[in-house]
């Protein structure tokens, strides 16, 4: 990527301001919060405690903790899944075939990206809660309750990252265009046989892609699940409900070690990101 | 001399790109940078307008040291191969912008532009923007653009690239013309032989970061200085131990040796191709390990009755050029 | 390794292209049905009883509730923390942006990483984050705790990335010869940066900035630690919503709702607008 014109490798005094006001910039806003955040997480508690990585793993024992994270993992799974099988489906409907609304359609797909977390909530409670919603009595005498259980907070999980998938897969299916769909079918393969064999192959990246991002940002959703919860220790109390619930109890190490684990979470999905992202670029 | 090269080397790692380059050119002559893509002739344009630094050497341009000038103080007009033209102005603001760095008063600016847009036919479109203009339409504007600012010299890189033939054609006629109405010292770099020989006064060979030859359009064709130079600026064949060109070839249906003239050498035609008004003869001459080229007229081959199979002797004409087989390494 | 984790500019939208498209097939009317009828039960209902709700008092309740002292208090804070934010974004943003693709020095491929790591923590955890450097206990004497100054550092946190990765991809697309014919036209680098770089980012300093301020406008999760939730004084928008759902104020919750999710919709069309431009300037 290096750049030959040498007009723009020209050095001067203000290269080496901006460089380091840069540098000073991300430092103060998020290195040295990050390595304040690890440093308390191993922090022993209190003075001559232990602390270290023995500590943590205690504090992440707790039985409330552990109901959290599998809360957490089991909206998170659910939530990636359905986005998954949806956005593979859509993203083919949009770029492939013609029906009224399409671009309605693909306009719509992506609001729920730039949809507040809290009205995210409030309309899933406005919608289906058996109190207030608007299809809460029906549901609620049909013996189905979304609003406090985990099918609400898998929606809510669901709502938010529902765009990821599509994104990285319709520039994808446009890029590749039909000629090989095309040419599969006049050879004689049905459907089906077309989609597994010529179209899957080539969005696979972008569909994993999508998924690891569906999955970061699954794991860590607050807002919008903190409204259809109850919220409350092994009732709905999802992982980063869990860290505000302890942060505000003045259970600090608890906060802390839970959000470390998040944080982990999130690192490796941007390794996992730009590990997927190479071999694509190289293609 | 407007412009004096001397002395330039460059490398980009272990490539040489520039091998001790020495030139002069006079004032108001247009010379074109010629060679195969690679040899170096665009790294030279650059250095010469500042935009690469050659490792040493210097440059001079209207008798000042430019060698460690910026781009900005040289006072050179460039012409870039795709054009560069700046997307978010007008025409017209394109060609203005060198005017108005320099402060020029706007009543100025606005005159100027309109006399080079004139000039470039693009008076029309100058409030459009560049996206909605042609490729060659592009190229005038950037060619005005390059202008306006009345430089000492305009260089220009590949000019005529990635134009359609039509195009070109045009183009190529129209900076000739605009050359001598302008009268600014133009350099251009093209890979393009029979460009550079249509267009330009002189014309300096390039090859693998080497000057090869210097000299007029008619000096280089009658007198290449190499196998690299002649092969490079037209067709080539072999006959016997000598390279020279096709239509240097005479063609005989016998033998008869006439007191002075070289032996001829016996061939038989192995395939004729007709292209317009002349015939292309491939000959496969006794002895030689290669076939040979020949050009002749239609009406001369319709005289003597040439087909595939016939017999036929071949000696170089009187006054061919030729070079000889094994001297110079070829190219 | 740019663009890793923010998308710019509504990418999922498809190209009106009409060729190449396929008439549905019964199996894919099929499909089609199913993702339509999922998304209402996801997405569009759930946002039209929002609309619903909000409506359902008539124009006066909505428009009282906006105009409640407290409530347009906590909306005007947030138009103004959020307008604050984006300013910042656009000139640092692109400073940034211009750093990581022109300067050339040891660990610039670090701090590429970095830019991503607010966008990729889960919100509460990026306050959390903020609270362990600038909190009640701060090892360097500084406490954002319930103030003005900790909503504004943390709407900078959570919305660094969007200008950068916006800009940054533009940037690397720009052509070196442009740059070089305004220098040799007798351009400085400064006046080739104003009248030849800068028009030509704005576009993505735009859609950058519409997003980042989109995200402010309705961020939640980063604040919950910090704000402190004040009423009149620290209290924004989206936590005024959930202050009107704990109060059991629907409607309430919904009239504010309603503008957010007006916000939300503008973006969308600042970007796409935008786009439309870019793509027509070719």
């Amino acid at each position: 990527m290096a750049d030959t014109s040498t007009i723009r490798n020209r050095k001067g005094p203000v290269t080496y301001v901006m460089r380091f006001g840069v540098i000073g910039y991300l430092a103060i806003l998020v290195v040295w919060p990050l390595y304040e955040v690890t440093a308390r997480t191993f922090a022993p508690l209190e003075r001559g405690a232990e602390g270290g990585f023995g500590a943590f793993l205690e504090r992440l024992q707790d039985p409330s903790v552990t109901y959290a994270f599998q809360l957490t993992a089991t909206c998170a799974f659910w939530a990636v899944l359905i986005n998954t099988v949806f956005g593979v489906g859509i993203s083919l409907l949009l770029v492939r075939y013609q029906f009224p609304g399409r671009r309605i359609l693909s306009v719509l797909v992506d609001l729920p990206m730039s949809v507040s977390p809290v009205v995210v909530g409030l309309a899933l409670v406005l919608a289906y809660s058996s109190g207030q919603g608007w299809f809460g009595e029906a549901l609620e005498s049909a013996g189905i309750f979304i609003i406090g259980t985990t099918p609400g907070l898998i929606m809510a999980t669901a709502f938010v990252s529902l765009p990821l998938v599509v994104r990285e897969i319709v520039p994808v299916l446009e890029e590749i265009g039909i000629d090989a769909e095309l040419a599969a079918s006049s050879l004689g393969a049905n459907g089906w046989q077309t989609f597994r064999r010529i179209t899957l192959p080539s969005i696979k990246w972008a569909v994993v892609y999508g998924v690891v991002l569906s999955m970061a940002r699954s794991l860590g959703e607050f807002g919008a699940v903190k409204i259809v919860s109850p919220g409350a220790e092994f009732r709905g109390e999802t992982a980063t409900i869990l860290i505000q619930n302890r942060y505000t109890n003045y259970e600090e190490p608890t906060a802390y070690a839970a959000a470390f684990v998040l944080v982990l979470a999130s690192v490796l999905a941007l390794v996992v990101v730009s590990l997927i992202r190479k071999p694509e670029d190289h293609k | 001399m407007s412009i004096e090269v001397s002395g330039i080397n460059k490398k980009y790692g272990d490539f040489v790109a520039l091998e001790d380059i020495n030139v002069s050119l006079p004032t108001g002559q247009l010379t074109a940078l010629l060679g195969p893509s690679g040899g170096g002739k665009s790294t030279l344009l650059r250095i010469i307008a500042g935009l690469d630094t050659a490792d040493s050497g210097s440059v001079e341009i209207e008798g000042v040291n430019a060698t460690k000038l910026p781009p900005q103080k040289r006072n050179v007009g460039f012409v870039f191969q795709h054009y560069a033209v700046f997307k978010h102005m007008t025409v017209a603001k394109n060609v203005a912008f060198g005017l108005e760095i320099r402060k020029r008063p706007k009543a100025e600016v606005k005159a100027k532009v309109a006399e080079l847009l004139e000039l470039v036919h693009l008076s029309q479109f100058a409030h459009r923007l560049p996206s909605q203009l042609s490729g060659g339409q592009r190229r005038r504007l950037a060619l005005a653009r390059a202008l306006a600012v009345e430089p000492s010299v305009l260089l220009l890189d590949e000019p005529f690239g990635a134009l359609d033939a039509k195009v070109r054609k045009e183009l190529r006629d129209w900076l000739r013309r605009l050359h001598d109405e302008v009268h600014v010292t133009t350099v251009f770099v093209t890979h393009d032989q029979e460009e550079a020989m249509e267009v330009a006064d002189e014309i300096v060979v390039i090859n693998n970061g080497r000057i090869e030859q210097i000299g007029t359009p008619d000096q280089l064709y009658d007198e290449p200085a190499n196998d690299f130079v002649m092969g490079f600026l037209g067709d080539v064949t072999r006959l016997g131990n000598v390279r020279l060109r096709p239509h240097d070839i005479e063609l005989a249906l016998s033998p008869a040796v006439t007191p002075g003239t070289p032996p001829a050498f016996a061939g038989v035609i192995e395939r004729t191709l007709r292209l317009g008004f002349e015939l292309r003869l491939t000959v496969d001459v006794e002895g030689q390990g290669e076939t040979t080229q020949v050009v002749l007229s239609r009406t001369h081959a319709r005289a003597l009755d040439l087909g595939v199979g016939t017999k036929v002797w071949l000696r170089p004409a009187t006054g061919a050029i030729s070079v000889p087989v094994l001297g110079v390494a070829s190219a | 390794m740019t663009e890793v984790l923010v998308k710019p500019a509504g990418p999922a939208r498809t190209s009106s292209r009409p060729s190449g498209l396929f008439r549905l097939t019964p199996a894919s009317g099929i499909g089609l049905g199913i993702a339509l009828v999922w998304f209402s039960v996801l997405v569009l209902l759930p946002l039209a009883a929002v609309v619903g709700a909000a409506a359902a008092g008539g124009w006066g309740a909505f428009w009282n509730t906006l105009t409640d002292a407290q409530t347009f208090a906590a909306l005007r804070l947030t138009v103004i923390e959020a307008g604050l934010v984006t300013v910042v974004n656009g000139i640092l943003g692109t400073v940034v942006a211009w750093v990581l693709v022109r300067d050339q020095f040891f660990g610039k491929r670090i701090l590429d990483v970095v830019i991503d790591i607010p966008f990729a923590l889960p919100t509460i955890v990026a306050g959390l984050v903020l609270l362990s450097l600038y909190g009640p206990e701060s090892p360097v004497g500084i406490n954002i705790v319930n103030t003005r100054q900790g909503i504004f550092l943390a709407l900078l946190f959570v919305t660094l990335p969007f200008v950068v990765r916006t800009v940054q991809p533009v940037l690397i697309e720009l052509d070196a010869d442009v740059e070089e014919a305004a220098a040799s036209l007798g351009a400085s680098r400064f006046t080739t940066f104003r009248r030849i770089i800068l028009p030509s980012l704005v576009p993505a300093i735009t859609a950058g900035s519409s997003l980042g301020f989109a995200r402010a406008i309705s961020e939640f999760g980063s604040l919950v630690l910090i704000s402190g939730n004040t009423p009149y004084q620290t209290e924004v928008a989206s936590l005024k919503i959930l202050k009107f759902i704990e109060g059991d104020n629907q409607a309430g919750a919904a009239a504010v709702a309603v503008l957010l999710l007006l916000v939300a919709i503008v973006t969308i069309v600042i970007l796409d607008v935008v786009s439309r431009r870019v793509a027509r300037r070719g």
